[in-house]
């Protein structure tokens, strides 16, 4: 069995595995990161920190990239 | 050194080995690159049993070894006078001084659109595999994987190692290409071993070339693939479709530090000594020229003695490095895009992820620079890091040169710095 760390993501409790990147965790959770100017759910693309689709809030911080930051207990994630 | 994948890890040791005070910057929290990531930390995910996890190690455990000082969480978006390079570290600037710089920054997946490619769960093949190492849970889930290069055979395997159902693997190249390229790599022993190791642990999914998406079908997220291959359609319901075509060098920090980049690959100029167009500035590994995992190591090792000071160390490594880079020739050559590809994008096709330009809003224009200034395409986020490379294909339009700041950077961080960025330029060269 995985250790598993409880994340916020909109205000909602979402369990995942530790050592799961925020980016990993939304996509797992089916849940988009962000939605488009013209309004489309959008989800993570390169998984390495360029094409910045997977940009959300992270503890207060916007525009973070959800693929370069690891998910910690009690973190607070917002979809943009 | 920019960048901790391999070569900027053999070039980092290279240089403290000759006596070198070394700084290595990498954007992630740990190096490694995207090939060997979470190397460090115990994550990285090798099948190619015995001696291709011995190489990652060795440089590993050298890179522990030296002198290297590895700075992690460090975004370098400019530089200022020539020996400056200008960092945020944790949402901090952070600015670093250097004799020589080396360039290391690597490449991406190319993204080329496609009706649907926008669309939740369709994502680069090397993306997959990346957010797959960040514990996306895969088992059992259907998954397409497609564009073109050896990457796909490579995240196939690594993807049916973490026991998801890769259905298909669909290769643009045209069978002939894909089988010559195949045929030269017995030139390249090691190489011809994990190709095949690849093709194994993928035995039973079928490998079909000349085979294209031409849609992603779903609403809210992808639910289906339709496909070309042979001239015909077909739909193929799946998960994830895991799709890139081939890689391009990120020489946006080059071409800002003024080094000059081919117009045809995007590679970054360089000498025999991997000496960019400007004198104090290297370049090694992707940046370069997309070569491989061998052929970085050999730049990377190139750079390090050169910029160090140390030409003459950069000898017993020059056979070996024009054997790799007529692998990388080949390679250039066999996962070339064949052009009937630019067609799969649809008028109302978003070709800019970022600003949601679609096809139609972009014929016509001239230029990328008439296109941005008319549509926004490229000029969010990503910074056209994604649409340039889609727009170059599409379009043959070429970008840019860059400006300050090369990536996104906090306000607080610019104001950090000890002098205005915007006018470094104007202050004299220190003795470099």
């Amino acid at each position: 069995m995985h250790e598993i760390v409880l994340v916020e993501i909109d205000g909602k409790p979402v369990a995942v595995q530790a050592g799961s990147t925020v980016a990993s965790a939304l996509l797992a959770a089916g849940i988009p990161a962000r939605r488009s100017i013209s309004g489309e759910a959008r989800a993570p693309l390169c998984g390495m920190g360029v094409c910045y689709e997977c940009r959300v809030e992270i503890n207060g911080i916007p525009q973070k990239r959800g693929c370069m930051v690891l998910c910690h207990a009690s973190m607070k994630v917002r979809t943009q | 050194m920019v960048g901790a994948g391999p070569a900027g890890i053999a070039a980092a040791v290279s240089a403290a080995e000759c006596g070198r005070s070394v700084a290595l910057l990498d954007e992630n929290s740990a190096p490694g690159g995207q090939i060997w990531r979470g190397f460090e930390v115990g994550q990285h995910v090798d099948h190619k049993k015995g001696k291709g996890s011995r190489l990652p190690q060795e440089w590993f455990v050298r890179l522990r070894l030296s002198s290297v000082e590895v700075i992690r969480n460090c975004r370098v978006f400019g530089g200022g006078t020539p020996d400056q390079l200008l960092t945020e570290v944790d949402g901090q600037a952070a600015e670093f001084y250097g004799r020589s710089i080396v360039l290391a920054t690597g490449a991406r997946e190319r993204f080329l659109p496609f009706p649907g490619w926008t669309l939740p769960n369709v994502l680069g093949a090397g993306g997959l595999q990346a957010l797959v190492q960040g514990c996306l849970p895969i088992a059992g889930k259907r998954v397409v994987v497609a564009g073109s290069g050896p990457l796909l055979l490579a995240v196939a395997a690594h993807l049916t190692a973490q026991k998801a159902k890769v259905s298909m693997i669909m290769e643009q190249a045209a069978t002939q290409r894909v089988t010559t390229f195949g045929a030269a790599l017995a030139l390249h022993p090691g190489k011809l071993a994990h190709a095949i190791l690849y093709r194994w642990q993928t035995r039973g999914i079928p490998y079909r070339t000349s085979a294209w998406p031409l849609r992603v079908n779903g609403e809210e997220k992808l639910e289906s693939v339709t496909y070309l291959h042979a001239g015909r359609q077909h739909t193929i319901a799946c998960d994830y479709l895991a799709c890139g075509f081939h890689l391009v060098p990120n020489n946006e920090l080059a071409s800002l530090l003024g080094c000059e980049i081919a117009a045809d690959t995007g590679a970054v100029r360089i000498d025999d000594s991997q000496r960019t167009t400007v004198p104090h500035v290297y370049c090694a590994g992707e940046t370069a020229g997309i070569g491989g995992l061998e052929l970085a190591l050999i730049e990377g090792q190139i750079a390090g003695f050169a910029a160090a000071g140390f030409p003459d160390r950069t000898q017993s490594l020059k056979a070996e490095h024009a054997r790799q880079r007529r692998f990388a020739v080949r390679l250039e050559a066999a996962f070339a895009i064949r052009p009937e590809i630019r067609s799969i994008a649809e008028a109302e096709t978003i070709v800019c992820r970022c600003e949601d330009v679609r096809r139609k809003q972009l014929e016509g224009h001239t230029s990328w620079r008439a296109a941005k200034l008319l549509t926004r395409c490229g000029m969010g986020a990503c910074q056209g890091r994604i649409c340039g490379a889609a727009c170059r294909f599409l379009f043959n339009w070429n970008p840019d040169s860059q400006r300050l700041p090369v990536q996104p950077v906090s306000i607080a961080a610019l104001m950090g710095l000890s002098k205005n960025p915007m006018q470094a330029g104007t202050i004299p060269p220190a003795e470099v």
